[in-house]
Order: structure tokens, then sequence, then C-alpha cells
């Protein structure tokens, strides 16, 4: 047998982390949990095409359709351009709130514990999950945006933009993905949140700009869609993506908001999660 | 005096009205391998929840190495190596990066990593099988898995929940012989539940016999044995303390579920 790590005599520090450990903590527990997201994708490539099957649907038929009957209305911008970031965001979305009910998964299996007894904060955890969700979300968006080149959709090719819309990818899975964590929280069993995860995403999703412009909407549904993060994002990506007329400080500025409250609400639920 | 790796005084904990820990006192010395035994439905896992901060305890409840675990939370984490009851690896990665993945979250220097991957990979004969899927392991090999996985963090307390339950004879004797190397290679504490009496015989230098949320019966296999008579077994000490638990009437669906869940192999 080789020579197992002993531990050193005395331990490391003993009192509780103060707020600059718990920032350095979080972000190295955030970038472990994106490395581990990278390496399952590149395990599991099938995982992005089968997943691509749903927003090529969209985007091919929906979009097409739409597009040549000019039914919705969407100035300058042909209709397929309006509609790719609303489709981009609509997949992030599906892919955040499924990685939120797989922590119910992980808590049956046992996982969840295991690195609840690593030292990490309950705060980093979420976060570092939150983020992974985001790593994911982005790959996925790589194969939509490629499709939606094929299809003739002009996108921006600067970089600079392209980093925004990453990072916009990353706070919207972060709010989602933190949303279903915390509704698994609340709900603790798995039935249960499949039922909900699946009775929420299509309502946020068509209570938001995706698919069509917000002054199209009825008096009520713009009320929902002003609160509505989604929206947001779906601004943001369309402004970067495609240079529509965007609210783009507005947008990261809630997005930044709506992650760190999500991220916060989530990591108070997850002790609750893990005993039930 | 010497600080115990683990104390506990008093511990109690319900789940709504089910009483799964009952004023529970509880001292493992350093060094050793303690054996905590008891029917399905015991409490043995929600005691070995509560030591490893996973369950609320109240302050001086539970000591890790003379440190409180309802107040110094991080450190007591910081020296414990734990495997849960259920096959906990991720089948969606290769044996080395789950065992690297425990290493960064417990901020194993990165200049040691590495070294410190690979030997506790070794030391549970998973060299060859590090690069291959989880997935494709055997239930033996997530054990050694998650033992790999527990140890990389060089802990002082190492605790395992049901470490040979489903395993196969083999298997067991294989995850057996590891714990043992272990301690002779570190010294470290062990902590380790099982309803399996003759492995406990075995393998464990002190056992305590936990029934309906208590402790029962304390003390060297031997010693327990001697007070029932000569040529008792160690089912005998258990029947003995526990009246016919073995038949399972404490042990809901909750718990029959738990150990399907935990034969199964990872997904
Ligand atoms: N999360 C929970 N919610 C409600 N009751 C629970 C929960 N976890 C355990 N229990 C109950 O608490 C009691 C003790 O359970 P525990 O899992 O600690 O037993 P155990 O000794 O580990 O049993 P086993 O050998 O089956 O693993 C049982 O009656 C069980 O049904
Ligand atoms: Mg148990």
């Amino acid at each position: 047998m080789s020579v197992l790590p002993v531990a050193p005599p005395a331990a490391s520090a003993d009192t509780e982390p103060g707020p600059l450990r718990l920032v350095r903590t979080t972000l190295s527990r955030i970038g472990t949990m994106c490395l581990v997201e990278l390496q399952k994708l590149r395990h599991d490539r099938t995982e992005l095409v089968t997943r691509a099957v749903q927003p090529a649907l969209w985007l091919i038929v929906f979009g097409q359709v739409f597009t040549r009957i000019h039914a919705i209305p969407t100035g300058s911008t042909p209709y397929l351009d309006f509609l790719a970031p609303g489709i981009l965001a609509q997949s992030a979305l599906f892919i955040a709130i499924f990685y939120g009910i797989q922590i119910i998964w992980e808590r049956d299996a046992g996982v969840l514990s295991k690195l609840m007894v690593t030292p990490t904060p309950r705060v980093a955890l979420v976060a570092a999950k939150a983020f992974a969700a985001g790593v994911r979300a982005v790959a996925q968006a790589v194969v939509v945006l490629i499709l939606a080149l094929v299809l003739g959709v002009s996108l921006t090719g600067n970089p600079l933009k392209l980093l925004g819309v990453v990072v916009a990818l990353m706070l919207g899975s972060a709010f989602f993905c933190c949303l279903s964590i915390t509704i698994a929280g609340l709900v603790l069993s798995r039935d249960r949140l499949m039922g909900i995860g699946q009775a929420i995403t299509m309502p946020l999703f068509f209570a938001s700009n995706a698919l069509y412009p917000v002054e199209l909407m009825p008096g009520w549904l713009q009320v929902i869609n002003h609160v509505n993060p989604l929206s947001y994002e779906v601004d943001a990506l369309r402004g970067l993506l495609v240079g529509t007329e965007a609210t783009i400080t507005l947008d990261f500025g809630v997005l930044v908001v709506a992650a760190a409250f999500m991220i916060t609400v989530a990591s108070a639920l997850l002790p609750r999660l893990s005993r039930g | 005096m010497t600080v115990p790796a683990v104390r506990c005084t008093g511990l109690r904990h319900a789940f709504g009205d089910t009483v799964a820990v009952d004023g529970l006192d509880l001292e493992v010395r350093r060094g050793e391998v303690f054996g905590l035994l008891g029917p399905n439905g015991a409490g043995k896992t929600t005691t070995i929840r509560m030591i490893t901060t996973l369950l609320p305890a109240p302050p001086e409840a539970i000591t890790v190495l003379g440190r409180d675990v309802a107040r110094q939370r991080t450190a007591v984490r910081r020296l414990i190596g734990y495997v849960p009851q259920q096959l906990s690896a991720d089948g969606t990665l290769t044996g080395r990066e789950n065992v690297m993945l425990f290493a960064r979250l417990f901020d194993v220097p990165r200049r040691d990593r590495r070294t410190q991957v690979d030997a506790v990979l070794d030391a549970m004969d998973l060299t060859e099988a590090a690069d291959r899927s989880a997935k494709t392991y055997s239930g033996g090999m997530v054990r050694r898995l998650e033992l790999a996985q527990a140890l990389v963090s060089a802990p002082q307390l190492l605790v395992l929940d049901e470490p040979t339950v489903g395993l196969d004879p083999v298997a067991r004797d294989g995850v057996w012989d590891r714990i043992a190397a272990i301690r002779a290679a570190t010294g470290m504490t062990v902590l380790v539940t099982t309803h399996a009496m003759q492995e406990a015989d075995e393998h464990c230098e002190r056992i305590a016999l936990m029934h309906r949320g208590r402790i029962r019966a304390l003390g060297t296999p031997a010693e327990l044995k001697a007070e029932i008579g000569p040529a008792a077994t160690l089912d005998d000490v258990f029947r003995h303390n526990t009246g016919d638990a073995l038949t399972t009437e404490n042990g809901g669906m909750r718990d029959v579920r738990a150990a399907r869940r935990t034969a199964g192999r990872v997904g």
C-alpha cells in the first residue's frame, strides 16, 4: 500500500470563517463545481444534442412559420432573429429548473450529505451549484446559437457582447436553478417537484417577452412580464445578440439582484431539504 | 487526559413524533475502530448525522476531538471523512474525478492534490479503474471509491454508515481489509455502524449496541459475549439486548426502502 495522507497534528483554524474567508471559499467552490460540470459534459456529449431538439423545433417550425406569415410585428428585425434569443433563454431555463430538481435525487443518493460534510458553507454550496447550472446552460447555448446561424439569423461577433451573453445566461440560470432548489426545499419530494417544475416553466416562458414583444401583451400580462426575471434575461440576450433596443444596465441589475436573492433563499432552505 | 474522538452526552433527536435518538451517551476513544450496532430503525444513521453536523445538535451535546459540533461546524467537518449509508459516488464522473472533487472541496493544496489523489486511489486498489466512469464500478468498488473520497483530505475521524450493506462476502472482506489497513497506516479513529454482528465481532475493537435510540450494551466483543455466558455469540448478545428486534418490528417502509437503495448501484 502506498503512503496515505496523514493529518497534520494541529488542525487549521478552529474558529468559524469570517466574511472574507466566506467570499474566498465561495469563489473557490464555484470554480470547483463549474469544473466538475465541464467534466460531466465531456463524458456525455450526446446530452447536448438531445437537449437541442426542443429549441431546434421552436426555431425551425415555430420560427419559420411565424416569420413567413408575419403574424408578430417585430419592426425591422426579422421574426426569427427576434425569436432566437428567446429560445436560447428558454433552453437555459429548462436546464436550470431541471438542475434544481436533480438536488432531490442527490439528497436521496447521499451525495448531498457528503457535500455538506465538507468545509463548505451552505451559501457557497448553493452558489456553486447555481453557477454549474449556468455552465451547462452556456454549453447548450453554443449548440442553439450554431443552429440559429445555420438558419440565417444574423448574430453579433463582438467578443465583448458575447461575454455579456455568457454572463446573462449564467445569472439567469443561477436564479432559476435556485428557484427550483427553493421549491425542492419546500415540497421535499421528487414527484411533487417534477409536477411543480413543469407547472411553472411554461407560464414563466409564456409570460415573458421570449415569443412576442411586450407591446403586444394585454395589460395584466405586461405586469407579470415586468416581474419575470426571464424577460430581463431575454431583453439582454436580444440586445446583445441581434442588436435590438434593450435596457442592458437595468437587465443586468435585475439579474444580479434576483440571482443573489434566490441563492440566499435557497441556501436557507438547504438544511431542511437535506433533513427531509 | 486525552480528548476522546467523539463524545455524545444526552443526545436526542425526534422526527415529528418518532424519537430516533433518545438520550444517547457515547464515547469513542482516539485511534480505535468503534462499532455502533443495532437493528433497523435503532437510530444509528440519525446519530451519525448529528455527529457529522448534518442534523442540528444542541451546544455541548457532541464534541469531535474536543470541538463542539454545534459551535465549530466548519472545524469539525475538516476533521471528518464521511461515507453515507447509500452508494453515493457520482456515476457520471470517473473514479479519479470523484476523488479529485473532494480533494478540492477540502482545500487540499494544489501542489499535493495529484499525489494525494493517486495515493488514496492506490490504497483502495482503484488505480487501474481510476479513469473509468464510476457507473461501471461494482458495488464493492464504489464503496472503496467512497473510502478514497473520504480519505483524500487526511481526516482524523472516519465515519462509515453501514459500509458493507448490500455487498457480497468477498467485497465485504475487501472493504474491512482496507479499513484495517488505513487504521494501521494512519492511526485514525474509525466509527462504523452495522447490523452484521459477525463483522463487528471480527473487526471492531469496541462495540455499542443501540436499540430504540439508546445504548443498551457497551464493551469489547469478548466482554459483551462473556456477560451473556460461555459460548455466546454476538448474535446472542444482540437478541438479549433488543428482544426480538431482529424481526424488525421497528423498521418501517422507510428503512426497508433505504436498505434497498443502498444495495443498488450508482446511477
Ligand atoms: N428523515 C426522516 N424523517 C422521519 N423519520 C425518520 C427520518 N429518518 C429516520 N427516521 C426514523 O427514525 C428512526 C431511526 O432511523 P435511523 O435511520 O437513524 O435508523 P438506523 O439505525 O440507521 O436504521 P437502518 O439500519 O435501517 O439504517 C426510524 O424509526 C426511522 O423511520
Ligand atoms: Mg441507517
